[in-house]
């Protein structure tokens, strides 16, 4: 029996005149995107340049456009997004391409810093560790958002990046809407000042491709959604 | 592009506009069986407070509206940014304003 | 070489945006007109007879059943899109959006049987 084939078609840049971008890959039973990707730069083009770490889904550092689909390539089947026999595979949209798949992040985490994501501590290590009480609903919503990989699928994911540069993102802003509701972050006044500013919360139109499309079936959307009403609310406890 | 003041202001005129744009759905259903008419619509608007106050509120509140929706799609679609973006926001509105006052005017009180 | 296009608008969502962002902005359009043609009472009220008779053909009124297609189908995408914001609702936006279209459609259709 003569092993199948699959076609793959990857996008490649910026310099594109003479290389290849189309392979015949062997196909197996147990095949991820990341695999096909991996055999083509074992194989058949060791100039490809693509990024992984851990290959499990933990490190969120292998996000491609499958089929103009932002995925984890590492946790995707290859026979998920087969047509027919053929697959193409193009870097992370909304940010710039340095090479093939390898995409700079640099645009990403500096908006995940500009809306606040980061922690903002009250206590110094004299001070006992503080108990936190796992039963509060703002803990659940917390809870939720820590399992965010930074893997920037959603912000690849979502029209209004693509339309507007200044725009924060599905990915920085859920960050700040979870800080917002852990009890152990002080940074509430820096966080709604950050998410109100032009490229804040407000910019989101809700089109939900980050929740549709986030691997850990979290929901950037509805985050963005409670900035909103936080924001809103704070403005009417300025006026009263 | 959109700010808080901005998104605010959006919806409540979204909220305040649910309402009238009910209300103005019904008077469309309801006028426009038998045919429309200057005199018909005229005969019902002229002199009357609270049509003026209908339409008028209507009016101000679609020019905010509008104006603020403009702005998104000059941003996202056309590219516009900083002064221009607001300058075009700002014309749009004042316009629609100025054009809706002046309709309302001539069905109520001219 | 561009191997793909982008797919991953093809969810519900998208598409209660994309109609609201299209129906806003041919309201937004259609404003002028509607109001420079009411200001007409003031100024020439033989013209905006002449106007209004024109609603009486046919083409006129499926372009009027748009038009408040388009007014209906904003003001529900709208009061679903503050309700997805400002009601913590997190299931049922897709149910939402659709019943949104279909109720706009319904009262357009409304319209339409007692304009003709």
């Amino acid at each position: 029996m003569t092993q199948e084939t699959l076609k793959v078609t990857i996008d490649r840049g910026p310099d594109t005149a003479h290389v290849q971008t189309v392979f015949d890959v062997p196909a197996y039973t147990n095949q991820t995107v990341l695999d096909v990707v991996s055999w083509v730069q074992q194989n058949a083009d060791p100039t490809l340049s693509y990024r992984y770490a851990c290959r499990v889904g933990m490190c969120g550092s292998c996000a491609m456009m499958v089929n103009g689909v932002p995925r984890w390539t590492c946790r995707t089947h290859i026979s998920k997004v087969l047509r027919g026999n053929a697959v193409t595979i193009a870097p992370l949209r909304n940010l710039p391409v340095i090479k093939d798949l390898a995409v700079d992040m640099d645009p990403f985490f500096d908006k995940w810093v500009a809306a606040e994501g980061v922690h903002h501590g009250a206590l110094t290590r004299d001070d006992p560790i503080a108990p936190v009480d796992t039963s509060t609903a703002a803990r659940a919503v917390a809870d939720a958002g820590i399992e965010c990989i930074n893997c920037s699928v959603c912000y690849a994911a979502c029209d209004t990046v693509t339309a507007n540069d200044d725009y924060l993102g599905p990915a920085a802003l859920q960050r700040a809407w979870t800080l917002l509701n852990d009890a152990k972050d002080d940074g509430r006044a820096a966080i709604l000042d950050a998410v109100s500013d032009k490229g804040g919360c407000h910019n989101c139109h809700s089109i939900g491709s980050c929740t549709t499309y986030c691997p850990n079936d979290l929901d950037p959307m509805s985050a963005i959604a409670g900035l909103k009403r936080e924001t809103a609310k704070s403005l009417f406890q300025r006026w009263r | 592009m959109l700010n808080l003041r901005l998104y605010m202001l959006q919806r409540v005129t979204a909220l305040l506009m649910a309402p009238l744009v009910l209300g103005h759905l019904a008077v469309m259903i309801y006028a426009v069986q038998g045919g429309l008419s200057a005199g018909e619509i005229l005969g019902r608007t002229q002199g009357s407070i609270l049509w003026f106050a209908f339409y008028g509120t209507f009016a101000a509140a679609v020019a905010v509206h509008g104006a603020i929706g403009l702005r998104s799609i000059a941003c996202e679609w056309v590219g516009l940014r900083g002064r221009a973006l607001d300058a075009f926001m700002w014309l749009t509105g004042l316009s629609l304003f100025a054009m809706g006052a002046r309709a309302v005017w001539a069905v109520t009180f001219a | 070489m561009r191997a793909t296009g982008v797919t991953a608008r093809a969810h519900p969502l998208w598409l209660a945006y994309i109609l609201h962002r299209l129906s806003g902005l041919g309201l937004a359009l259609f404003l002028p007109l509607h109001f420079w043609v009411l200001a007409l009472a003031m100024t020439d009220p033989a013209r905006l007879d002449g106007f209004l008779r024109l609603t009486e053909a046919s083409a006129i009124k499926l372009a009027e059943f748009g038009l408040v297609f388009l007014l209906a189908v904003h003001m529900f995408g709208g009061l679903r899109l503050m309700a997805l914001e400002w009601l913590p609702w997190t299931a049922s936006q897709k149910t939402l959006a659709a019943s949104a279209a279909a109720v706009s459609f319904l009262i357009a259709t409304l319209f339409l049987l007692k304009a003709v």
